[in-house]
Parts: C-alpha cells; structure tokens; sequence
C-alpha cells in the first residue's frame, strides 16, 4: 500500500498533505515576474501554484461562468472591484499588487530616443499596442499620446494586439517598428534587455494599478490565502520590482 | 443592435471571403486537376501539404506567416523588394493567409469530383476530336460541377469562420484587418455581451444556412462521393 501511495505520488495523483494546489488566473503582463514568484512559492511554502495567462476581459467572463480559478492577478484595479461587488470574489481581499508602467519600445537599438520625440517626428509606418477597448496598457498609450496632441497623426498608423502580450510580438519580429507594452516585458534587473525604449513618465497617464483578488473558489483554502499573502512579502516584492514595476 | 463598427467588420469579412474563395477556385482548380492525374512521385508529398491546414493549429500558421511576413521573413524582404510593403496587417495579407488556411477546403471537392468521373469521359471527348482545352470545359467542368460547388461554399464559409490565423497576424485594425470573429472576442472582452449576441447569433444564422443551401442543392453529394 505504500509502495503504490508513493509510486501514485510520484507521478502526481495523490499529493502530499502539505503540498496544496492554488490556481491562479494571471493578466499576461504579468506572465514573466509570475513565473519567477510561483517557483519560490512553491520552494518557501510546498504550495504549488498553477499559473493561467491571459486578457483581464476574458478572465472576468471565465471567472463569472464558473472557471476553477482562486486567486486573480488583474492587469487593472476595475476588474476586481466588480467581481468583488458582484459577489465572485472575496469582499476586502483586493490590494495592489503593483503598478504597471508603460514603455515606449522598439526592437532595433536607437529608433527610439529617451524623450518620446520620435512620436512627434512620426517617421515609422506601424506602431503597435495593446487594444485600448480591452487593456489598461492600450488605453494608457492612447491618453498618452492625445496628451502630446499626436493621436491624430497616428492613429493610422496604430496595429493592435489582443494583449500587452501580442504588442509586445509584433514590436519583437519587426512587423511594427515601435509599440507601447509594458516595462516588465522588456526589463530585467535594472536595464532594458534590447533594443531602444522611452519609459513613459507616470504623469503622463493614468496609474495602472494592477489589483488582485481572493476569488469565491479559494476561500478558505490555505494554499490560495498563502499565495495572496506571499505576493505582499518582501521576497515577491524584490522579483516584482526587478521587472521594473513600482509598488 | 449593431454598430458602425460590426457592419464594417461584417463588410470586411464579406470581402474577404468572397475574395478568398475566387482566388481559391482559380489555383485550386489546376491543383486538383494535376492532383487527380498526376503518377508523379510527388503526388503523396503535394496531397500531404495542401491538406496540412486542416490538421495545424491556426495559430501555428498564423506565427510562421508573421515571421515569414516579417521585416527578417523571406517573404517579407520579397514584397519589399517589390515595392508592395510588408503583408501583416492589411487586407492583402489576409488574404494570403486564408488562402492558405482554406486550401483543402476547395481542393479536395475539386479533386474527388474530377477522380469521380475518371479518365473515360474525356477518352471518348478525345475521339470526338476535342482538345484538352475544350473537353475540360464542356465535359469535366459541367460534370464535376457539384464537387466545384461544395469547394466554393466550403471555401467561402471556412474563411468567415476564421479567426486564430487572423489574430495573429491582422493587427485588429477597423476596416482592414478587424473581420467579426475578432469583432466578436473584443465585445465579449469588453464584457459588451449584448453586441457579441447580436453578431454571434448572426453567424449561428448564417453558418446554418450555407450548409442548407449546399445540401439541398447537391442532394446526391453523397453518392457521388464528394
């Protein structure tokens, strides 16, 4: 009996007592620092946490049509606050678990000046963001640049990823020369990985506060209240703000 | 109901098919033709690529062609090349893709119509002194009309369905690259459910009455074998 418990362990079918499983439903700007967190989660606390990626938007409907999810890592702080008031998540378990910052990038070094100016001179054919209907990133470039009073002149050159994530693609294989995404995606420990970027002054958009919630599903489950707990520690503070987010 | 914006997706997608399926029908019929006749060695190999799409993840498509596309893709420093710009996000680009993307869609009705008939029809075109040309015309095209049918309404319905390659490489542009399947995931992102109904229902609609035109317009498919 022990021997097939053990041999049942190993390939994953019955977890030991401690080791929990948390799902976590995470916005896709979120996805590298997530990762990073979820490994020394599970190395600090046993509990496993399982990560799915995607669009705050689709979350929510997923969420609200029964999705296994317990915790929810939002890329704004609206999401949360109305699953909160529509009762699938848990009433005071929302906080900000960081502040997104845009970043004006471009794959290829020096096509992007540390001033912005080069969306004033407009000698690019593609500017990529995310759709500004749907992510918070989107519409923080939008304000940004009607803030500039260059929105007009570039609106037809704007190409719109469904996430920060597909921005981020189509800035990276070249198809668009420059796009906005955000600063997670193209920094790591202190410096841009490549490339040319301006990162966007925060007085030029509305915060993106990025806000997470206890869903209805994990309440009362210690390995969904230790996650919410372990991303207000200081060691998951250090990764968050390694990817160049503030808190 | 609906907006500026789902019309012009719609329009879009209209085009789209509409452009996709003519260009399919005119490449799509030598292929079959060859496909049907051919002993080369390479029938196997061509018959495994063109039906390739049905078996590959949209999306896998949709990353090779915006790479392929690309500033750095082979064929991206080709159309550059020739003046035409780069393919991702606009129309012409669409098309490409979903040329691809609905290509066993056209090709094998085509081609299992025209093995249907076989090589006799033409033999006897032949004595009658018909060329290659003319018995196509007038004997192959008129019998195998079914087959061509169903490729052109297949065609035609599988491109408005698409929306994986679409993603990837369209850009969501209004007008130009923003067809209504993509339409509808940004109304359900945006928690707009009651436009995602209206154009949703609209292709539950639409999507039943292809099928019911191509089956009660070629009710002896099945024994045709196409």
């Amino acid at each position: 009996m022990k021997v097939l418990i053990s041999l049942l362990a190993a390939i994953g079918l019955v977890s030991p007592v401690l080791a929990d499983e948390v799902k976590v439903a995470v916005a896709a700007n979120f996805t590298a620092p997530m990762q990073k967190i979820a490994a020394e989660f599970e190395k600090d606390t046993g509990h496993r946490a399982v990560v799915s990626t995607g669009a705050t938007g689709a979350f929510y409907a997923q969420i609200k049509n029964g999705a296994p999810f317990e915790v929810f890592l939002s890329a704004d702080d609206e999401t949360p606050a109305k699953l909160e008031a529509e009762g699938a998540g848990l009433k005071g378990s929302r906080f900000t678990y960081a502040i997104g910052k845009l970043v004006l990038w471009s794959a290829k070094a020096g096509v992007v000046d540390d001033k912005g100016a080069v969306l004033k001179k407009g000698d690019f054919a593609k500017l990529a963001l995310a759709n500004p209907k749907t992510a918070p990133y989107g519409a923080a470039a939008i304000e940004l640049m009607k803030k500039q009073g260059v929105f007009d002149s570039l609106q037809a050159k704007i190409v719109q990823g469904e996430n920060i994530s597909q921005a981020f693609q189509f800035v990276s294989t070249g198809n668009a020369e420059l796009g906005f995404v955000a600063l997670s995606q193209v920094w790591q420990d202190g410096a841009l990985k490549s490339g040319s970027a301006w990162i966007v002054p925060a007085s030029e958009y509305t915060p993106i506060r990025q806000d997470a919630i206890l869903l209805g599903k994990g309440a009362g489950k210690p390995a969904a209240e230790a996650l919410l707990k372990y991303l207000k520690g200081d060691k998951a503070l250090a990764v968050i703000k390694s990817y160049g987010y503030d808190i | 109901m609906l907006q500026t914006q789902d019309w012009s997706a719609i329009w879009l997608t209209l085009k789209l098919a509409t452009t996709v399926t003519a260009l399919l029908l005119l490449l799509g019929t030598p292929l079959a033709w060859w496909l049907a006749n051919t002993r080369s060695r390479l029938r196997g190999a061509a018959s495994a690529l063109v039906s390739m799409p049905l078996v590959l993840p949209p999306t896998v498509l949709g990353f090779y062609l915006l790479l392929l596309m690309g500033p750095n893709g082979p064929l991206g420093q080709l159309t550059q090349s020739l003046g035409l710009g780069l393919l991702p996000f606009t129309f012409g680009g669409l098309v490409l893709a979903s040329t691809f993307y609905s290509l066993p869609f056209v090709v094998q009705p085509i081609q299992n119509a025209i093995e249907a008939i076989g090589a006799r029809p033409r033999e006897v075109a032949a004595t009658l002194r018909a060329s290659p040309w003319d018995s196509f015309w007038s004997v192959i095209l008129p019998l195998a009309r079914p087959g061509f049918l169903t490729a052109a309404v297949l065609g035609f319905a599988h491109t408005v369905g698409e929306f994986g390659v679409v993603l990837m490489i369209g850009g969501n542009i209004p007008g130009q690259t923003r067809v209504v399947s993509v339409q509808i995931f940004d109304h359900v992102e945006a928690l707009e459910y009651a436009q995602a109904h209206w154009l949703s229902a609209g292709m539950v609609a639409f999507s039943f009455l292809v099928l019911l035109l191509l089956y009660s317009l070629n009710p002896d498919s099945r024994r045709r074998g196409v």
